[in-house]
């Protein structure tokens, strides 16, 4: 075979380093032709080798009883018992959102999707957390329209409902906004399809839309900082068509239900390239590719071209033989290209063919065994000190309440979710707004609760803490709605790797990770890391955002926040020693610069805590549920007010805790719920050594009272809290 | 009740309206392909939510000139219930079965939220469940639902008791903040003249089951069961 032609040495180097570049020459044992030098380029940048995070990601938990395919494959699959499994995977589009909003975040769902739907799950389930930058930036209002509706347009399109997420705004944030997508999917356990091919000679089959230019080198992009010019990069941003997307899932699925295929494997980042030599490359095999034969958009686009782009919703299938007549006949039904373009080998090599000439022939084996792996230097954040109670003025609890509900961090996210089809499929039981989503498994009692969730002022102030805690509130919320937690997606966005300091984040982080999930038999399947999250030397606040999945035997025992009944008591759950470093109430309400500690978290009362609750709400103990978190108790109260349109009558018990530190520290692993027998309660928390005490009662009225004292009326608390956002995106673009 | 769910490249809520006439009636309905030649003789025919044809060109405007669209129009014209929710109902006004237009949302964007809805009339096959007045919670999820014709077509619709219902505030009020989409006359959906095709914006297959908010659509579907069974 003819050895292609050497590419000039580009001065570039398409983002590898020099001695990046020195291992291609190694491994070709010549200099790489453009494709050649194009596939090394992508299939070693940060986003697809994980070269920076994988010594630290090695470390966490990532296996369990019900986990039957942990990271490394296109998302975790875990079983759920009755023959399903559910599958899932959180991704970030965040760099794409930053140039182009709307595309960029649409594309990142429709990535997500196809992991998940790639694995043979039908989604029914889509999350996502979004970080924006200042308020007041010129730029934050228009990246958050273009986002939801990115988000909204191609979720809704789909079919697949948009139950749940978060929203976060912060100056960090101002020259990288974060996208973050997760998807859930269920398949039968014992039909989930992986990406290892097998049997040389089998064809490789391309499915789905025609390849056209845009995305080319997206995943390099990805790995890099922005600068001033980070907008000439949006021919590098993919668009997207929910449309073909939704029939690529009915063909799929449609297919998978045969018996006709070895693997498949969805053509997401890098797009041609990862998907033929990750799925060779897991087979120990070679694969040959006519691009001639490739479905494109356009006429001349070039190996280098067909090879890198990132035109969506497109996948890759080996079949097996004489199976090519099933896939052709169902995809014609569906009106999609289906085309073999190739078959696998025994060479070991990637061999890639252009208009009779050979543009590319290079061991697979190499690019993954002898990836680059670094050991970045990293520096701990230095240890921050506790903020005395004492130290912190006091304000008006009434005005403090109204400013923390109309605050850009806890104002009402409705306007968001309006704009997103979260009944589709009619199965969703618990709507966005609550501490989980809950969706019903089809044709079955059971349900799934679904979050996501991260604090990443914990996580810049004390990274080991910040990665516990956000572990732990997801943990805490899926137990709020009564689901037992059965693991997690992660998605760790950070700044620049190559700075010690944000490296030490991402090795705090990990490391608070890995402890919570370990105490909490909460593993992580599947997950994705972005870093180069940073512009001009600005990074982002750290950010490991978690995707909790959690299962509900019986989905009608799910309970949610709204205060429901009058004269019920409410009852706190946890213990409350006043925590005010970082919490919303210093930064909102007393508007000072805090460089304390974040509330610690006790994985052991953590546990100990959530179990008594999950339990008392499975057992139809409690009448409404929700976690503290952001806000601390009383804005925990007042969303529950909210949701119930009910009123409370609060009696504060603060023992030695001053009381702006009871009502809004923001101390970890509590709980507020209500219930009709208190007694019963008491005692049970008691037995159970879990500290548990009323703290006032539901109202028949529509006043939220603390000791007798009117703090604000339901509706006015509900013009702050809605009020925010609509008025705020209702300004000029 | 024997009912077929027609679904084009695009559907997405077939198997909602699947679950909620099965929930009714004890019997799943057929779901059609749309390329499908032959149509089974039902006794309703739905067409479901979602986006046929990706909403390009228009929403409603490329599945209206499907092939079995001929068919439906044919078995409409015979006095066949025929019922268009969301996407649907796009497709009966493209294809002329019902007058008007669903355009873009007034507000621009999409809206996902239960909504109000003022049951108009109760003679009809689809509504005689429910009590003229009544008002019912049921969600809608739509960026083009705004519906428009002009007066005189309005006229003729609320003449000719052919409106079948309207946005309105809990407390039954036709109020412009409980009108999601900008409607005219706060119209959610609308009756053909012989009264066998109904176009509705909401989705009351989506109210049909009490652990999921609202079974306000559920007298909907217990009605067809009622009259077609």
């Amino acid at each position: 075979m003819v050895a292609p032609e050497p590419a000039a040495r580009p001065n570039d180097l398409m983002g590898l380093s020099e001695e990046e570049y020195g291992r291609v020459l190694a491994i070709l044992g010549r200099s790489p032709s453009l494709t050649e030098l194009g596939v090394f380029s992508v299939m070693w940048s940060e986003h697809c080798s994980y070269k920076s995070s994988k010594k630290w990601l090695k470390t966490l938990p990532t296996t369990g009883p019900r986990v039957i395919c942990g990271p490394g494959e296109n998302a975790g699959v875990v079983d759920i018992g009755g023959g399903q499994a559910v599958i899932f995977k959180i991704e970030s589009h965040n760099h794409p959102s930053f140039i182009e909003p709307y595309q960029g975040a649409a594309t990142g769902v429709g990535g997500i999707l196809r992991d998940v739907f790639t694995m043979g799950a039908r989604p029914i389930a889509n999350l996502n957390a979004l970080r924006f930058g200042d308020p007041s930036h010129p730029k934050t209002r228009h990246l958050v329209a273009g986002v939801v509706a990115g988000i909204g347009g191609y979720g809704n399109c789909v079919g697949v409902p948009t139950v749940g997420g978060e929203t976060n705004f912060h100056a960090s944030y101002n020259g990288n906004c974060l996208v973050n997508a997760m998807t859930v999917g269920l398949a039968p356990a014992d039909r989930i399809f992986y990406s290892k091919a097998a049997g040389p000679g089998n064809p490789v089959v391309y499915l789905g839309a025609k390849t056209g230019r845009d995305g080319i080198h997206g995943a390099t992009m990805a790995s890099a900082e922005f600068d001033q010019n980070s907008e000439e990069k949006r021919p590098t941003v993919q668009v997207g068509d929910p449309f073909t997307e939704k029939l690529l899932i009915e063909a799929c699925l449609e297919l998978m239900a045969t018996d006709a295929i070895v693997s498949i494997q969805d053509m997401g980042a890098a797009g041609l390239t990862s998907s033929s030599v990750e799925m060779a490359g897991k087979g120990g095999l070679g694969i040959e590719l006519d691009l001639d034969k490739v479905p494109m958009r356009e006429p001349g686009m070039t190996a280098y071209e067909i090879m890198l782009s990132e035109s969506q919703e497109r996948m890759l299938m080996v079949l097996k033989p004489d199976r090519e007549d099933v896939a052709r006949r169902i995809f014609d039904k569906y009106e999609l290209d289906c085309v073999t373009i190739g078959h696998l080998t025994t060479t070991g090599n990637l061999v890639v063919k252009r208009g009779g000439k050979i543009e590319a022939d290079m061991p697979i084996q190499p690019i993954s065994a002898q990836a680059p792996e670094y050991d970045r230097p990293w520096t701990a954040a230095p240890r921050k000190q506790p903020l005395a109670p004492a130290s912190v003025p006091t304000h008006d609890p009434a005005a403090a309440l109204k400013t923390l509900m109309a605050c850009p961090d806890l104002a009402s996210r409705r306007w968001i979710w309006d704009q997103y089809d979260y009944l589709v499929r009619g199965h969703t039981v618990q709507r966005p707004g609550g501490d989980a989503a809950v969706v019903r498994l089809p044709g079955s009692s059971k349900g799934l609760a679904l979050v996501v969730d991260c604090t990443p002022r914990y996580c810049a102030a004390d990274p080991e803490t910040g990665g516990a805690q956000a572990v732990a509130e997801t943990w805490r919320n899926l137990t709020a709605v009564g689901a037992t937690p059965l693991a997690i997606t992660d998605n760790m966005n950070f700044g620049n790797p190559e700075r010690p300091e944000i490296m030490g984040q991402f090795v705090g982080c990990i490391a608070g990770m890995r402890a919570a999930c370990t105490a909490l038999d909460y593993p992580v399947v599947s997950g994705n890391v972005s870093l180069y999250n940073e512009t001009q030397g600005q990074a982002i606040l750290p950010a490991p955002v978690i995707g909790g999945v959690g299962l509900l035997d019986d989905v009608s025992r799910t309970i949610d926040l709204a205060l429901k009944t009058p004269d019920e008591a409410i009852i706190l759950i946890g213990d409350t020693a006043g925590w005010l470093g970082q919490s919303l109430y210093v930064r909102e309400v007393c508007r000072r610069d805090d460089n304390s500690a974040p509330p610690p978290v006790d994985l052991a009362a953590e546990k100990r805590n959530g179990d008594f609750v999950r339990t008392a709400v499975v057992q139809g103990k409690v009448t409404a549920c929700h976690d503290l978190s952001d806000g601390g108790l009383l804005v925990a109260l007042a969303e529950m007010a909210l949701a119930g349109g009910r009123g409370f009558e609060l009696k504060p018990d603060a023992g030695r805790v001053p009381l702006h530190a009871w009502l809004f520290g923001e101390d970890q692993a509590r709980y507020v719920v209500t219930t009709a027998d208190s007694a019963a309660l008491l005692k049970a928390a008691s037995a159970a050594g879990v500290p548990a005490q009323v703290i006032g009662r539901t109202s028949a009225g529509r006043d939220l009272t603390l000791d007798g004292r009117l703090l604000i009326s339901l509706h006015d608390l509900r013009v702050a809290h809605e009020g925010w956002l609509p008025t705020y995106m209702a300004q000029e673009l | 009740m024997k009912s077929a769910v027609i679904v084009f490249p695009g559907s997405n809520r077939e198997n909602d309206v699947a679950d909620a006439i099965e929930r009714s009636s004890g019997k799943r309905p057929v779901l059609v392909w749309h390329r499908d030649s032959d149509l089974p003789n039902v006794d309703l025919i739905v067409l479901p939510g979602g986006f046929s044809y990706g909403d390009y060109l228009r929403t409603g405007a490329i599945a209206a000139r499907a092939p079995v669209m001929q068919e439906v129009i044919r078995r409409a014209d015979k006095g066949t219930a025929v019922l268009g929710i969301c996407n649907g109902f796009q497709i009966l006004c493209e294809s002329g079965l019902l007058p008007g237009i669903l355009l873009r949302n007034a507000s621009l964007k999409f809206v996902c939220r239960y909504v109000g809805l003022k049951v108009e009339t109760s003679q009809s096959l689809f509504t005689h469940r429910y009590q003229a007045g009544e008002v019912l919670s049921v969600p809608v999820a739509h960026g083009d639902g705004n519906y428009f014709a002009d007066p005189a077509t309005l006229d003729r619709l609320e003449g000719e008791g052919r409106v079948a219902f309207r946005y309105c505030s809990m407390d039954g009020d036709l109020t412009p903040e409980a009108n999601p989409n900008g409607s005219a006359r706060n119209i959610a959906g609308i009756f053909n003249p012989t009264k066998n095709v109904l176009g509705l914006m909401p989705h009351p297959e989506n109210a049909t089951d009490k652990l999921l908010g609202s079974t306000s659509g559920k007298a909907l579907f217990d009605g067809l069961v009622d009259s077609l069974a």
